[in-house]
Formats: structure tokens, sequence, C-alpha cells
């Protein structure tokens, strides 16, 4: 098999480019850090300070669901933006996986993927109070829809297709609709009503899980799953 | 204390020698997997960091899943390369069997 060599150290115009604005970028991030305002300290201590309010025990879901809720809504956003830009841009779908001939992969990865829901359903419940949630938990749930098509043990076909429109946009949905049934009910954006927080988080981060695994399985499926058999 | 500053700056060594690695590696296979190691490695530096959460996604997604897209890339890299050279010189069975045809 021919392997691919990269021998070409030449400093041609686009590398010249990409290393300038890479050091650009060093040198804006160190500028922006050493001259951050010193009242971090503060801001960390007024959210350790309503963290009771904020329906979760655990800092960083009630910073990302709760006092900066809006800017995960974007960053769901951009997850599905991400796999309308790569359904947009490939002609077919196609994984390039050697697969090994051996029932043993199937056999593992049959018996590993309830596995995987039932953790990734774990980690998005135990987000609340430790380390995990919808990013964690839907990070598992690709990896589980990765590691499906790389064994070989299903492929997605066309009528996986409407399927996985709908799992994608869940997430999203789910922000978008939450956020706008709090507006009419509180008067304000991404604001929960006063001890119910931590339902409204649950229901959101539920979907946006679906949609994150969803999301990084179609960026390995690498375009719009249509054909009924043979490739991708 | 000591210890664990000891075991710090051995991690930041390896983690810097491992992306030299992967950068300057001539085969690409080798540097796809030296970047895997890479963000492994950099996902211990996030829990060291008392990052836990970023730890598990650059788990997931720094390693697992960039590693995945990058393998499937070289493959496809491959099987175009494999085309382009059964297109001047075609050997005697250029027709993939079905099974190669399916996951190939």
């Amino acid at each position: 098999m021919p392997d691919f060599y990269d021998d070409d150290a030449r400093l041609t115009r686009p590398r010249i480019v990409a290393l300038a604005l890479s050091a650009a970028l060093v040198a804006l991030l160190s500028l922006i850090i050493l001259t951050a305002p010193g009242d971090l300290e503060r801001l960390n201590l007024v959210a350790r300070e309503r963290l009771t309010e904020s329906g979760v025990a655990n800092p960083v879901t009630a910073v990302l669901l709760n006092f900066r809720g809006y800017d995960t809504l974007l960053e769901v956003a951009v997850l599905l933006l991400a796999v309308i830009g790569i359904w947009s841009m490939a002609r077919y779908a196609r994984v390039w996986i050697k697969v090994p001939d051996t029932p043993v992969l199937a056999a593992f990865v049959r018996l590993v993927l309830p596995l995987m829901v039932l953790v990734s359903g774990y980690l998005l419940w135990l987000g609340a109070d430790a380390p995990g949630g919808a990013f964690q938990g839907g990070a598992v749930l690709g990896g589980m829809g990765i590691l499906w098509i790389a064994a070989a043990v299903w492929l997605p076909d066309f009528q996986f297709q409407r399927f996985a429109r709908v799992m994608l946009v869940l997430g999203l949905i789910a922000f978008v609709g939450a956020s706008t049934l709090l507006l009419a009910l509180e008067g304000s954006f991404m604001e929960y009503p006063a001890g119910e927080a931590k339902n409204w988080i649950l229901v959101i981060e539920s979907a946006a899980m679906i949609s994150i695994g969803m999301t990084l399985m179609m960026l390995f499926v690498g375009g719009i799953p249509r054909l009924n058999e043979g490739t991708v | 204390m000591n210890l664990i500053l000891t075991v710090d700056v051995i991690l930041v060594v390896i983690m810097l020698v491992t992306a030299w690695l992967a950068l300057t590696a001539r085969d690409l296979q080798r540097a796809v997997i030296l970047f895997i190691a890479l963000g492994l490695l950099v996902s211990l530096a996030w829990v060291r960091l008392q990052a836990p959460d970023v730890a598990m996604a650059e788990a997931a997604v720094g390693a697992g899943l960039t590693g995945a897209l990058l393998i499937s890339t070289l493959n496809s890299m491959r099987e175009l390369q494999k085309k382009k050279t059964s297109e001047v010189t075609p050997p005697a069975d250029a027709s993939p069997t079905p099974q190669e045809a399916n996951h190939a």
C-alpha cells in the first residue's frame, strides 16, 4: 500500500501567511491573558454565591446552561451550521474505513453500544452535580455512532436521513423553544422561574445532547446519507 | 508537592515533544497517531488544570473524533491514489470485491 509522505518543507506563500496568522493569534491570546482585568476573581465569587439559585450544583453546568445560557444556545446553532456546511459541500457521504474481516469487532460493538447509551444518559444526569453534561454525553453518543459505522455493523442509508435531520435540529428547537416560552412566561429571555431551573435545564440538555451526538456522527459520515446500499 | 510538580513537568515535556514529532513526522499515518496521543496528553493536562469538563471534551473530540476523521481522510487519500495508479496501469483485477466496495 503506497503510504503518504510529507517531504515538502518549502516555505511557500500560503504557509508563510498561515505561519503569520498563527503567530498573530498566539500574540493576541497572550496579550489578552496578560492584560485581563484583575476582577476575574470577583466574578468567580459572584458566580459561586448565586450557584444555589442556578438549579444545579456543578458550577460549569450553571454557567453553561443558566448564567450564560445564551452562549450555549449559539454554540448549539454553530454545531448545526457545521453539519449544514458539510452537507452543502459533500456530494455524497462516504466513510473510508477498512473493516477487519473478523466477527469479534462486530460482536464487541453490539455489546458495547447499549452501554454507551447508558453512559451518555448517566453523564447528562451527572452534569448537575459533577463534571459532565450535554457535551460530554453527546460526545459519547457521537462516539457510539462512529463506532457503529466504523465497524460496519450498520451503515446510515436514505431512510436514516430524515431521522438524522430531526435529531440534528432537536437541540436548537428545544433551546429556542424554551427561551421563547420563558420570554412569554417570565418576560425575559433565558431566565428560568425561581426553583424550577433544574427541570428546564434538564429538558434543554437532553435535547442538546441528542443533537450534539448526531452532529458528531454526521461529521464522521461526511455527507448526506443517501444511498441504500454500497457506499455510505 | 514536589512529586506532583515533577509529574506536571514531565507531562509538559512529553506534550511538547509529541506535538513536535506530530508536526515533523514524514509519514502521515505516524503524524495522525501522534496527534491522537497528543490529544490524550492534553486532556490529562486539563485534568491537572482542574478542568475535568474540558478534559472530557478534549479526550472525546480532540483525540477521538478528530483522530477518526484524520484516519478516514488518510484512507480516502490512499483510495484516490490507488485509483490514479490503476488508471495509468490497470492491474489484472481492478474491480473491488463487494466487501471492499462497501467499506472502502
